[in-house]
């Protein structure tokens, strides 16, 4: 193993997201990010909330390795961003992230299995195990009777749904969601929020950026950015699993 | 609800991680990736490999209609035979005309490999239609003396009537070669024509000899009728001969001595079926001008194809950031591009490859010629595709690879 490669002995086992002093400055200097400390360990889920602007879509670029910070420590599922190329960051995308995002971005014309199978494309998967995978994904998510549909049959619920199969397919240990539920009336939204809290309870950590209170609320870890900082955060951990449910149950 | 397994790379607990090596594509995926994006927008895609085609049809074509119509020649050349010569007179030392002796075709038969022999003699009467018309005017018809074996020698046909035998050999009957009979605006057998001051009848018509055109522009009587009404002096103007193939250039070298012992100078050889193979050659090279226009109908057709996946790559950054989220690598994007760029212009090659060839069947059938597309025209047609699609890819798809992947997240 090289030293750009070389892990982080010293990783905590159960983080999955490590952000230390994290800035974003765009050109122009704007600064989104001001230093942004992060921990998220495995099996949370995680709310970021905030005003417009705040800086959740950039914080969210920076952990899904989208985006490289302007400085500040990135470290996620155990890797060193920082010391990662672009081919590696890639390669870290394709096995450890899922993302959904505010538009579906399926692919006009394609079957929703197809869609959902280019979740594994970069992944070295062979087309047929690709579409096995894909219609468990689509069961997983309650579409198991819309494989064959494509995007324009679908209703916006569905669409998202057959996007977070598409993010799932590959079982990635994080799932990055920036306001999934923004472009769905509350019904569809309702749907997809079920399927996350799903996919949560078995076992994927989920962080999600909403404007929406409700989900804010859903969700058992809340982390509130404003001006590009973090100015509440119920503490890592707090978004687990079992912590989720206990506060389910007390509901 | 499915529980979850540890796949690929995934070490769940212990700090240490694998290294991280992006997957390789399969070629498969690849094509597949790339006819997806192609087939999102079938009217571009239709339009700009429209452009490619055109170029590769036309190239084909032109190589297609040039090599049938060798074909034809050469088939020509082969049912013609390539074992003929004739002989004819020369100069004297002194530059006036030679004359053939009269012995001539005789002598020729004596040659071992010579299968047949015959000869035609010009005179110096014209043929005309009606006595009314003006001697002078011959329409460039040449009234020659022959034997009843030319027709043989010449593997000529009737095209109706018959060939002198001895019989009209020695009558006033005349046998039209087939340009004769068009410009005298005679086709049947019967008609008279009035030959130096007497009437001839028409026994026969010849279909064209190509290769004795000179036959087609002829009126033929036999020798016997030439010297008494004609006064024809007996001696050959033109020997044909046949031998066998392998043995023609021996008979070239030996047939002025034998014909002309004395002064076999003045015997000039050819072999007819040289200006035949000659014009073949001709055909086989290709008509320049045509293949340029084709060649600038493909570049042109490759500037469309880059314009095209230029606009496709503005279009498509979502996608591309997409992919990017989902794990592809610069490489992978820019291989994506390429690979539709490479599809589209082979498309396009294979369209005009098979265009191209069916005008040439179209073209060579209205002719009557033997089909021939070779097919290192039609490889060369879509490998040339090949190297176009790559050149206007190349852009295009380093573009695509510099799209930054946070664009899939901003806006719908
Ligand atoms: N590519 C960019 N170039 C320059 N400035 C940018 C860029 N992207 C974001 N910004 C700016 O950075 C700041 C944070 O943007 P960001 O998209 O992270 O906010 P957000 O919290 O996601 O807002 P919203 O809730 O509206 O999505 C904003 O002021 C924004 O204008
Ligand atoms: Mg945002």
């Amino acid at each position: 193993m090289t030293p750009e490669n070389a892990p982080r002995e010293d990783a905590e086992d159960s983080a999955i997201i490590e952000l230390g002093g994290v800035t974003k400055v765009y050109p122009g200097d704007v600064q989104a990010l001001r230093g942004v400390d992060l921990l998220v360990e495995r099996g949370e889920l995680a709310a970021i909330v905030g005003p417009s602007g705040s800086g959740k879509s950039t914080m969210l670029h920076v952990v899904g390795t989208l985006d490289r910070p302007s400085g500040g420590t990135v470290s996620i599922a155990g890797y060193d961003v920082a010391e990662l190329s672009d081919r590696e960051l890639s390669a870290l995308r394709a096995r450890h992230i899922g993302f959904v995002f505010q538009g579906f971005h399926l692919a006009v014309g394609v079957s929703a299995l197809d869609n959902v199978a280019d979740g594994l494309l970069y992944r070295g998967v062979p087309l047929r195990t690709r579409r096995e995978l894909a219609r468990a994904a689509l069961e997983r998510v309650g579409l198991g009777h819309r494989v064959g549909h494509r995007p324009h049959q679908m209703s916006g619920g569905e669409q998202q749904r057959v996007a977070v199969a598409r993010a799932v397919v590959g079982e990635p240990e994080l799932l990055l969601a920036d306001e999934p539920t923004g472009n769905l009336d509350t019904r569809s939204g309702a749907e997809v929020l079920e399927v996350l809290r799903d996919l949560h309870r078995a076992g994927t950590t989920i962080v999600v950026i909403t404007h929406d209170m409700e989900i804010a609320e859903w969700a058992a870890r809340r982390v509130r950015v404003r001006d590009g900082l973090i100015v509440s955060d119920d503490g890592p951990g707090t978004g687990r699993q079992a912590l989720a449910e206990l506060r389910g149950a007390a509901r | 609800m499915n529980g979850r397994t540890g796949r690929d790379g995934r070490t769940g607990q212990g700090g240490r991680r694998p290294r991280l090596v992006p997957a390789r594509m399969s070629g498969r995926d690849v094509v597949r990736v790339g006819m997806t994006g192609l087939r999102a927008r079938p009217t571009r895609v239709f339009l700009s490999a429209l452009g490619i085609a055109i170029g590769i049809a036309t190239m084909v074509a032109v190589i297609g209609i040039s090599a049938s119509s060798k074909e034809q020649l050469l088939h020509q050349l082969d049912t013609l035979g390539t074992n003929m010569l004739t002989a004819q007179p020369g100069r004297t030392l002194f530059g006036e005309d030679a004359k053939l002796p009269t012995s001539s075709v005789e002598m020729t038969r004596r040659i071992g490999p010579v299968t047949e022999a015959s000869a035609t003699g010009r005179t110096d009467a014209s043929v005309r239609r009606t006595n009314y018309i003006d001697k002078a005017n011959t329409s460039g018809i040449a009234v020659q003396a022959t034997g009843a074996d030319l027709l043989h020698t010449l593997d000529g046909s009737m095209r109706t009537g018959v060939w002198l035998d001895s019989a009209t050999q020695r009558y006033p009957a005349v046998v039209l070669g087939a340009e004769s009979a068009r410009r005298l605006g005679v086709q049947k057998v019967g008609r008279q024509v009035w030959i130096g001051d007497r009437w001839f009848t028409v026994v026969g018509v010849l279909n064209p000899l190509p290769l004795a055109p000179e036959v087609d522009r002829s009126a033929l009587v036999g020798w016997d009728a030439a010297a008494r009404y004609l006064g024809f002096d007996g001696h050959p103007t033109t020997i044909y001969e046949r031998s066998a193939d392998t043995a023609v250039r021996d008979v070239r070298s030996v047939l002025p001595r034998t014909i002309n012992p004395r002064n076999p100078e003045q015997v000039e050889v050819s072999r007819p079926s040289d200006a035949l193979a000659a014009k073949a050659a001709a055909a086989g090279a290709f008509t320049n001008l045509l293949l340029g226009l084709g060649a600038v109908a493909l570049l042109v057709g490759g500037v469309g194809v880059a314009n095209t996946m230029v606009i496709s790559v503005l279009e498509r950054r979502r996608e591309i950031g997409l992919r990017r989220s989902l794990g592809a690598t610069r490489g992978q994007v820019r291989t994506q591009f390429l690979a539709e760029s490479l599809l589209l212009s082979a498309l396009g090659g294979v369209v005009g490859a098979v265009l191209g060839a069916a005008a040439t069947f179209a073209f060579a059938s209205y002719r009557g010629w033997p089909p021939v597309v070779p097919s290192w025209a039609l490889f060369g047609g879509i490998g040339a595709t090949l190297v176009i699609g790559t050149i206007a890819g190349i852009y295009p798809a380093a573009r695509a690879a510099r799209v930054s992947p946070t664009v899939a997240l901003t806006t719908a």
